[in-house]
């Protein structure tokens, strides 16, 4: 199908992420734990997916899984129609992990040139990216800052700058702002969605709040743990353009409603 | 003080003198002092005690009459007396350090300085093999298991033993002078290094890593972009440590080779013929070396962890 015809209908948008029967088994010393099993998913191109559940209900596993960084023990996983790993090496995405994990002696604009380093962009073009990267998450001006200068909310958002510096089309993101106050989580939540419209990024969210999600997504992966698996998917039927007192509406406390009986349905089950 | 500040403005004096009597109560020049000036009386007081009984011996032989007075002022200016007092080793180190040509057999520089040199090349083979070896060790899981056990064994062994071993197979095989002393530095040294770097190579998160393999960085990127600035402090740390017991071991190198020059000697020959004096003042010359040393590690790590953006 084309790519660059008029705005697909959603459910035509070509596939970034397919999952079919996935599973993966950890060998502890308990014996072994079912940390995923019997996934099915299908992610289209420029969907924003949020994946929420309990602790130990695999949302993390899944999003290391996509990113190659745990390999699953059963089922099959493509990505842009790419195993995980030949995905990680086309550099198919970018990854925010749950603390922002910049280098403590670069400054914040050599942290964003990283990635652009070892991808052996030219200095110029580092330079030109960097500069775009920052301005999009906010933080011109702080180029020459180091990390410790920065509160937390900047070093997170620094971090999603590296992770869109080389222009990946699938990010990643796990609980990126889960350990931030619920203002400037807030704050960043309503940039995020602003930088996910300027950029048609295809984008997989792990958090375990039900606003974070609900006010995001396009589409919330409900998770239970033991075995860790899908419980429920539920279409956001929000509206793309979203204020932040959206999350006041009827409309968002009923989305809101159904993910946490989805939540409670997978506890009650054990 | 600014730079547009004058320089030496009238009247500021007594501001200045105030401004450097207040650093002096609250920095830790004070305390220094004060704690310096009590093991100066201590050690007088030691002189005096240690001494006595040759003196008094020596008195009697001489039938001479002595008052208390007379007994400590003699006790202080024996010619090879138990313990020197602090005077006597400072006069002897000003004597030869400042009154003869550095070039001289009798020049305690001369010395000091041959010790140094070989302080600094084993100081310097030593941390270089400790860097490789800790390379070796976080990259190779056979180094891992089979290298580190024999890296302590090493240290295990008393250097005094082995030290006479290594420079009389050494000079078997033809070398000779400075290399085999700096060798036993370098079997001291490499050890912190070598400890401190695998942790400094290891110390980077986990999150870090899974971010280099997201970029799909090599394993050379991910060394000299994480691995390596990240074990910088640990670097430095383990240099303090190795560049002193460098100096001990140039030192040790020296005792059992019946070498002529270097504090080593100079602590052998002063055993020897009972010269206490001599024995205190390289004491003291080594310590102010390995007290430099190490100052000077410090200072290269400040200047490297400002410009990695260190909080000051």
């Amino acid at each position: 199908m084309p790519e660059d015809g008029p705005p697909p209908m959603k459910d035509m948008a070509p596939t970034v992420v397919s999952a079919r029967k996935l599973g993966l088994n950890f060998q502890t010393n308990d014996g072994p734990v079912q940390a995923l099993s019997d996934v099915d998913l299908v992610i289209g191109k420029g969907e924003f997916v949020s994946f929420i559940g309990p602790s130990g209900c695999g949302k993390t596993t899944l999003l290391r899984i996509i990113a190659d960084l745990e390999k699953p023990t059963a089922g099959e996983i493509r990505i842009n129609g790419l195993t995980p790993e030949q995905a990680r090496k086309t550099r198919a995405y970018g990854y925010v992990f749950q603390a922002a994990g910049l280098f403590p002696w670069r400054t914040i604009e050599k942290n964003i040139a990283l990635p652009l380093e070892i991808m052996g962009y030219s200095a110029e073009e580092q330079r030109r990216r960097v500069a775009r990267t920052l301005e999009l998450v906010n933080l011109t001006g702080f180029e020459r800052k180091f990390p410790w200068q920065l509160s937390g909310g900047m070093q997170q958002r620094a971090s999603i700058a590296r992770a869109l510096s080389f222009d990946a089309d699938l990010l990643l993101m796990d609980e990126p702002f889960g350990a931030l106050d619920e203002i400037v989580r807030d704050h960043l939540n309503e940039q995020l969605l602003q930088l996910w419209a300027r950029t048609n990024k295809t984008i997989c969210f792990v958090t375990h709040s039900i606003p974070e999600a609900v006010y995001l997504s396009t589409r919330i992966v409900v998770m239970s743990p033991r075995p860790g698996r899908v419980t429920d998917v539920i279409e956001s039927t929000l509206p793309h353009e979203r204020p932040l007192d959206i999350r006041d509406t009827p409309e968002f406390l009923a989305i809101a409603h159904r993910v946490r009986e989805g939540l409670r349905a997978g506890h009650s089950d054990e | 003080m600014t730079a547009s500040a004058p320089i030496a403005a009238p009247g500021s004096a007594s501001a200045a003198s105030a401004v450097a009597f207040r650093r002096l109560s609250e920095g830790s020049f004070l305390p220094v002092i004060i704690v310096v000036g009590a093991l100066i009386a201590i050690w007088y007081g030691f002189t005096v005690y240690l001494n006595t009984p040759w003196q008094i011996d020596t008195y009697q032989r001489a039938g001479t009459t002595w008052t208390a007075t007379d007994l400590i002022r003699d006790t202080m200016a024996q010619e090879r007396p138990v313990l020197p007092a602090p005077h006597q080793v400072v006069a002897e180190l000003w004597k030869t350090t400042m009154e003869v040509r550095p070039t001289s057999n009798r020049s305690l520089l001369k010395h000091a300085w041959i010790t140094l040199s070989s302080t600094l090349l084993g100081f310097a083979i030593g941390t270089t093999l400790g860097i490789l070896l800790a390379v070796g060790i976080v990259h190779n899981r056979a180094m891992d298991k089979s290298v580190m056990p024999w890296v302590i064994a090493s240290q295990t062994i008393p250097i005094l033993a082995v030290a006479p071993m290594i420079i009389v197979v050494l000079n078997a095989v033809g070398l000779s002078g400075l290399l085999p002393k700096a060798l036993i530095s370098t079997y001291l040294s490499f050890f912190p290094v070598v400890v401190g770097m695998v942790k400094g190579f290891r110390s980077p998160e986990t999150i870090q890593l899974d971010l280099m393999r997201t970029y799909n960085a090599s394993g050379a990127q991910t060394f000299f972009k994480l691995r390596w600035p990240a074990a910088l402090p640990f670097l430095f740390t383990s240099m303090k440590v190795a560049v002193a017991i460098s100096l001990v071991g140039a030192i040790v190198g020296e005792l059992p080779t019946g070498a002529v020059a270097g504090l080593g000697a100079r602590l052998l020959a002063g055993s020897y013929y009972g010269q206490t004096v001599q024995i205190w003042a390289a004491l003291f010359m080594a310590a102010a070396l390995a007290a430099i040393l190490v100052a000077l590690v410090g200072l290269a790590q400040r200047l490297v962890m400002a410009r990695m953006g260190a909080r000051p």
